[in-house]
C-alpha cells in the first residue's frame, strides 16, 4: 500500500486504562475479526494474561479502515502492556511507529505510566492523539482528566477523544482523528530493504517468528537477508501479518510492519533491534535500534529435580526470545544446586517469568529471594558487580558498598498523601519534589532499589487504596552501610537466604524472616534453632519446639499397603528436601520464605 | 512346608445403618440386604481360601464392618461352622464381633455368642449425648453402656472403644469420661483413638472449611499422654499406640496385623496378608523353601464384590472348584522383601514391645543394618523417643504419638 495510507501507532496508558479493550474495539470496527471470534481483551492471548487480565506482551495488528471520505488505509496498532515491568515492550513499539494513542481512564485520570509512557512518546517524536477513555462510567469526569492532561502532562486538551472501549462511543472519530492527525511514515521504495526487528517468539508451528517493522525497500518471500548486528544470512520463508489471525502475504513494503520466519534455529540470531537488509547490495549503516534494557531484580531460579538444569536452560532460551528484558546466567548454589541467576524488570516480571518456565514448561522450581547488583569497591582498588549475596568477598577486604538507587514518582490522592512520605522515609528515601495537580499530588522520591524490590509496591497500594501510581528509573549508586546478613537453621547457614541489607534494618529483616522460617519449617523431632547473623554475630533468634503429635491412630482391618505408600512417598518427598545438618526444609518452605522479604509488618 | 502356620481371618461387613461424619471405612448404607447372598458369598470364599490353603490354623477370627452386630447370628454361626469343618476352631481361638451398642444389637449378643463369637468389641465412642449425636451415633451413653453390661455378662473378653480429642474437648473432661468408663472396661481391653480428620469425610467437609475444629498437634498431644497415664494407673497400659489392655487381654487378632502374621481379609475391601511357601505348584524343594507374600485387597463395593464370587460362569458355590481362585487373589499385590521390611518395621513399631531386628531378618531376609539409619536410631535413643535393647527396637511413651516421624527417621 501506498504509505501515504499506512498509519503505524501504539497505544500506551497507565495500567488497566483500557489500551487491549480499546484495541478490541479497533479491531472490531475494521473487521479484523468476526462478531463470533471477538472475545474481550482478544489481543491478550497468553493464559497468564487473561487470568490476571493483564497485558504482558505488545501486540501488533494491521487493521483495514476505509475513511468517511472512501479512502482505504492501512493501520498497525500495537497494543502495550501498562504495568511498569513491561517497559520495555513499550519503548520498542514506540520505537516502531509515528504516533501514539495515549489512553486516559476518566474515572482515574493521568497516573505514573501516564507521564512516564508520555514522555518516551515524545523522546520518539510522535504525534500523540489523546484517548479519554471509559467515558460510559458514571463516575467518568471528563472536565477534570482533561484539565489534568493539560496541567500535568502539558497536551492540548481540547483535541482529546472521548470514548468509551467498552461500549464503542467515539471510536468513529477517533478513527478518522488516527489518519488525519497521525503522520503516514515515509521510507524509501527504493533503497535497500532496511527493516526492524521488533519481537520474536517461537511458535510450535511456525517456528521461530520475527515481527519487523520494514522502514525502507521490501522484504518479500525467498529473498535472502542479513541481520546486520547478528551477521546471520537466512532465507526468507514467509511472510505474513496478523489481523490479529495470522494470515500469509508476499511481501513487506516501506511503511509496514508484519512477521517473516526465516528458517533461523539459533536463538541469538534474532536480538531485537537489529536491523535487517538483504544479503546482497543491502544497507550499510543500521538503525539506531533499541536501547538495551537494564534489569533491575535478580534472583536465581534452580531446578528441585536437579536432572532438570538443561531444560531449565533451554526453556529459559525460548522465554528469553520472546522476551528481551530478561536475563539470566548459570550459577551454583551449595544448597540448591545448579541453577541460574536471572535478572528481570521488576517484581511482577519476576513472578510472570517463574510462572511461565512452572506453566509452559512444567518445571518444578526453587527462587531465591530477589535482590538487586551492589558494587563493591575493595581495598586494592577494585570494584566488583555483587549479583548474589552469598558471593560478598570477606569484610574486611571491602572498602565500601555501593547500592542502586531509584527516581520514583508518586501520583497519589492528597488524604494518602501522609501514610505515602512515611512508607518513603521508612525505605531510607529522600524527597526531591512535592507538587500538586488538583487535588492530586505528584511525589518524586530517590530511593534504595533494594527497598522498592521486596513488597514496596503492595505497600503503597495498600496504603493508598489502591489509588497511588508508581513509576521508577534507575538513579545512580550510593555508598551505604550495608552488610550480609545470613540466616542459620539449626547453626548451619543456608546460603540461598543470604541478603544484603542496609545496618539499621538488618534486625528487623531478621526477625521477620525467623519468624517466617519459625512458620514454615516443618516440626522435627528435636528443637531447632533458626538464627539472623552478621558475620558471627547473633541478631535474632527464634526456635521451633520438637514435633509432639505424628501418628496414624487407628490402623484398621490389616490396611498396611496405604500406610506403606504414604511412608514411601515421605520418603520420596525427603529426596527433594534440602537437608541442613538434620534439618529438612521442605522446597515449599524455601519458596514462601523467599517470596517477600518482609510481608509480616 | 505349610503345615501348622497360623492364619487370621478378618470377615468384612459392609453395611451401617447410617454414615458417621468422621468415618472413612468401607461402610455403606443399603435399603435391604439380601442375607442369603451374603452367606452364600462368604461360604464360597471360605471353601476357596481352604483350598489355596488347606493346612493352615485359624488363630483368629475376626468380624469387622461396617457394623457386623447387622449380621443375622445365623451368617455368623454358618461361618464359624465353615471355618470348623475345613480346618478346625479350637475352643481357644478368639472370635471377635464388632458392635454398635444401640439396643437392637445388644439384644443379639446371646445370639452371636451360640453362633460362635467368644468376644465382642464394642463402638462405644463418647460417654455423652451431645458427643454422640454430633459424632453421628444411633445410641445414646446409657445403652452404650447397658451394651457394655450385657456383653461383660456374656463374654470372657470384651473391649470397647472411646474417641477422644473431639471437638471442643478439654483434657478435664476427658480425664473424667475416661475415669468414667474405666469400671465399666472390668480390667480387660479398651482402644482409645484421638478423632482423625480423614480424607473423604464430612468432617473434613466441616474442618476445612473451618466449621469444625478440634484440639490440634501440641494439645492432642497432652490428650494421648494423659490417656496413657489415666490407663497406665488403671493396669491396662498401652500394648500398641491406640491399644490398653491387662496383660494377656490383648486383641489377638490385631496382633497378627502388628506381629505381621498371615491374615486372609473376605468381604469387600477386606486386606490381607498371605505367604505361600514355594508356591501351590513348587515342583522341588528349592521352589518349596522359597517364599512369596502377597498383599491382597478385594473389591470395595460390596455389590460388585458378590458379583465377582456368585456369578462366574460355572458358578460352584458348594464344593470349591479346583480351579477358582479366591476373589482377592485377583489383583494381588507381591510384596518384595524390602516391601516386607517396611511393613513389618511400621506395624512392628505401633507395639509397645517394639520389634526384634533379629526376627525382621529372618522373616524377610532383609538385613537392617543395610536397611536402617542407625545414627538416626542412636539420635532417637538418645532423645528418648526409642529404646534398644539388643536387637529389640521399641517406641518409648514419648515416641508413639510421633512414630511416623520416627519411622521417616530411621526408614532408608
Ligand atoms: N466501563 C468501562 N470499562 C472499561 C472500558 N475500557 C476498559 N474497561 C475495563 O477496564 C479494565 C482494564 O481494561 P484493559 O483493556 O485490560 O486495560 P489495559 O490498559 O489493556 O490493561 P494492561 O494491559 O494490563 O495495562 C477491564 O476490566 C475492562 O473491561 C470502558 O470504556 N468502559
Ligand atoms: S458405624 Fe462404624 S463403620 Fe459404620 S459408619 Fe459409623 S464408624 Fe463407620
Ligand atoms: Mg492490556
Amino acid at each position: 500500500m501506498d504509505q501515504k495510507n499506512i498509519r503505524n501507532f501504539a497505544i500506551i496508558a497507565h495500567i488497566d486504562h483500557g489500551k487491549s479493550t480499546l484495541a478490541d474495539r479497533l479491531i472490531q470496527r475494521c473487521g479484523g475479526l468476526e462478531e463470533r471470534e471477538m472475545k474481550q481483551q482478544v489481543l491478550d492471548s497468553m493464559d497468564i494474561e487473561r487470568e490476571r487480565g493483564i497485558t504482558i506482551k505488545a501486540q501488533t495488528v494491521r487493521l483495514e479502515y476505509k475513511s468517511k471520505s472512501g479512502e482505504m488505509y492501512q493501520l498497525n496498532l500495537m497494543d502495550t502492556p501498562g504495568h511498569v515491568d513491561f517497559a520495555y515492550e513499550v519503548s520498542r513499539s514506540l520505537a516502531s511507529c509515528e504516533g501514539s494513542l495515549l489512553v486516559v481512564d476518566a474515572t482515574q485520570g493521568v497516573e505514573a505510566q501516564t507521564l512516564a509512557n508520555v514522555y518516551q512518546a515524545i523522546d520518539n517524536n510522535h504525534e500523540i492523539i489523546t484517548v479519554i477513555n471509559k467515558i460510559d462510567l458514571p463516575a467518568a469526569d471528563i472536565e477534570r482528566v482533561s484539565q489534568q492532561v493539560e496541567d500535568v502532562i502539558g497536551l492540548d486538551a481540547s483535541e482529546a477523544v472521548p470514548v468509551s472501549a467498552k461500549s464503542g462511543i467515539g471510536i468513529d472519530d477517533l478513527l478518522e482523528a488516527v489518519v488525519a492527525r497521525l503522520p503516514a511514515p515515509k521510507g524509501d521504495p527504493n533503497a535497500p530493504l532496511k527493516a526492524l526487528l521488533v519481537d520474536s517468539w517461537y511458535d510450535s508451528y511456525l517456528g521461530v517468528v520475527i515481527l519487523v517493522r520494514v522502514i525502507d525497500g521490501e522484504i518479500k518471500k525467498g529473498q535472502k537477508i542479513k541481520f546486520m548486528n547478528a551477521k546471520a544470512v537466512r532465507d526468507v520463508e514467509r511472510v505474513g501479518m496478523f489481523t490479529p489471525k495470522p494470515v500469509l502475504i508476499d511481501r513487506l513494503g516501506p511503511g509496514e510492519m508484519g512477521f517473516i520466519t526465516a528458517a533461523v534455529k539459533d536463538i541469538s540470531d534474532t536480538q531485537v533491534g537489529d536491523t535487517i537488509t538483504t544479503e546482497k547490495h543491502g544497507a550499510d549503516t543500521t538503525l539506531p535500534g533499541f536501547k538495551p534494557s537494564i534489569p533491575m531484580v535478580f534472583c536465581s531460579l534452580f531446578p528441585v529435580d536437579n536432572g532438570e538444569f538443561d531444560k531449565l536452560r533451554d526453556s529459559l532460551g525460548k522465554l528469553a526470545l520472546n522476551d528481551a528484558s530478561l536475563h539470566y546466567e548459570p550459577e551454583s548454589s551449595q544448597a540448591l544446586g545448579l541453577g541460574f541467576r536471572c535478572g528481570f524488570l521488576g517484581l511482577l516480571h519476576m513472578e510472570i517469568i517463574q510462572e511461565r518456565l512452572t506453566r509452559e514448561f512444567d518445571l518444578d522450581l526453587i527462587p531465591t529471594a530477589p535482590s538487586v547488583v551492589y558494587k563493591i569497591h575493595m581495598t586494592n582498588g577494585d570494584v566488583i558487580d555483587l549479583y548474589n549475596p552469598v558471593d560478598l568477598p570477606d569484610v574486611v577486604k571491602i572498602k565500601m558498598i555501593e547500592e542502586p538507587m531509584i527516581k520514583a514518582t508518586i501520583l497519589v490522592p492528597d488524604e494518602y498523601l501522609g501514610g505515602l512520605l512515611q512508607l518513603c522515609q521508612e525505605r531510607r528515601g529522600t524527597q526531591i519534589d512535592l507538587t500538586y495537580a488538583g487535588n492530586r499530588a505528584m511525589l518524586v522520591y530517590r530511593l534504595p532499589l533494594n527497598e522498592v524490590v521486596f513488597d514496596f509496591y503492595d505497600r503503597l497500594k495498600s496504603i493508598s487504596r489502591g489509588y497511588a501510581s508508581f513509576d521508577y528509573q534507575l538513579d545512580g549508586y550510593v555508598e551505604n552501610d550495608l552488610v550480609r546478613m545470613d540466616i542459620l537453621v539449626n547453626n548451619e547457614p543456608v546460603d540461598a537466604l543470604s541478603m544484603i541489607v542496609h545496618r539499621s534494618q538488618a534486625e528487623y529483616r531478621g526477625r521477620g524472616m525467623c519468624e517466617r522460617l519459625k512458620d514454615l519449617i516443618p516440626r522435627q523431632l528435636f528443637k531447632i534453632a533458626i538464627q539472623a547473623a552478621i558475620g558471627g554475630k547473633i541478631i535474632a533468634r527464634e526456635s521451633l519446639s520438637a514435633m509432639r503429635k505424628d501418628v496414624t491412630a487407628k490402623c484398621y482391618g490389616g490396611d498396611i499397603s496405604r500406610k506403606r505408600k504414604l511412608l514411601d512417598k515421605q520418603k520420596e518427598g525427603k529426596k527433594k528436601m534440602r537437608q541442613y545438618g538434620s534439618v529438612e526444609i521442605p522446597q515449599s518452605a524455601f519458596i514462601a520464605a523467599l517470596k517477600m522479604g518482609d510481608d509480616k509488618k | 512346608m505349610s503345615n501348622d502356620i497360623p492364619l487370621a481371618l478378618y470377615f468384612h461387613w459392609p453395611y451401617c445403618l447410617s454414615k458417621c461424619p468422621y468415618c472413612d471405612f468401607n461402610s455403606h448404607v443399603a435399603a435391604s440386604v439380601d442375607h442369603e447372598r451374603w452367606r452364600k458369598a462368604y461360604r464360597a470364599e471360605i471353601e476357596t481360601l481352604h483350598h489355596q490353603f488347606p493346612d493352615r490354623v485359624i488363630s483368629s477370627v475376626f468380624f469387622g464392618g461396617g457394623t457386623p452386630s447387622l449380621m443375622e447370628a445365623h451368617t455368623i454361626a454358618q461361618i464359624t461352622g465353615d471355618i470348623a469343618r475345613l480346618w478346625g476352631l479350637g475352643d481357644d481361638v478368639e472370635v471377635t464381633l464388632e458392635a454398635n451398642p444401640t439396643s437392637t444389637e445388644a439384644a443379639k449378643f446371646a445370639d452371636f455368642k451360640a453362633a460362635g463369637i467368644n468376644r465382642v468389641s464394642i463402638g462405644v465412642q463418647a460417654l455423652n449425648d451431645p458427643d454422640l449425636k454430633a459424632l453421628g451415633r444411633h445410641h445414646s451413653a446409657a445403652e452404650a453402656l447397658e451394651a457394655v453390661a450385657i456383653a461383660r455378662r456374656l463374654f470372657e473378653r470384651f473391649s470397647f472403644d472411646l474417641i477422644y480429642t473431639r471437638s471442643g474437648h478439654t483434657l478435664k473432661a476427658w480425664e473424667a469420661e475416661l475415669r468414667a468408663a474405666l469400671p465399666h472396661a472390668d480390667g480387660g481391653h479398651m482402644s482409645l483413638y484421638q478423632l482423625t480428620i480423614e480424607a473423604g469425610t464430612q468432617f473434613q467437609t466441616l474442618y476445612d472449611s473451618g466449621r469444625l475444629t478440634i484440639p490440634e498437634d501440641d494439645l492432642a498431644a497432652q490428650f494421648y499422654d494423659l490417656t496413657a497415664a489415666v490407663m497406665e494407673d488403671a493396669g491396662m497400659p498401652a500394648y500398641e499406640i491406640s491399644n490398653y489392655a491387662k496383660a494377656g487381654q490383648e486383641s489377638r487378632h490385631n496382633l497378627a496385623y502388628w506381629t505381621y502374621a498371615d491374615y486372609a481379609g473376605i468381604g469387600p475391601g477386606a486386606h490381607g496378608r498371605l505367604t505361600f511357601y514355594g508356591g501351590p505348584n513348587a515342583q522341588d524343594a528349592q521352589a518349596a523353601a522359597a517364599h512369596t507374600r502377597i498383599a491382597t485387597r478385594a473389591h470395595k463395593a460390596p455389590d460388585i464384590w458378590l458379583k465377582t464370587i456368585l456369578d462366574v460362569p460355572q458358578g460352584s458355590t458348594a464344593g470349591a472348584p479346583a480351579s477358582a481362585p479366591y476373589s482377592a487373589f485377583q489383583n494381588p499385590e507381591i510384596l518384595t522383601p524390602l516391601m516386607q521390611f517396611e511393613e513389618m518395621m511400621m506395624m512392628g513399631l505401633r507395639l509397645r514391645r517394639g520389634v526384634d531386628l533379629d526376627a525382621v531378618h529372618a522373616r524377610t531376609g532383609i538385613d537392617p543394618k543395610d536397611h536402617l539409619n542407625h545414627a538416626a536410631i542412636a539420635a532417637l535413643c538418645a532423645d528418648g523417643y526409642i529404646t534398644q535393647n539388643g536387637t529389640i527396637i521399641a517406641l518409648t511413651a514419648k515416641g508413639m504419638p510421633v512414630l511416623n516421624a520416627v519411622l521417616r527417621a530411621i526408614l532408608l
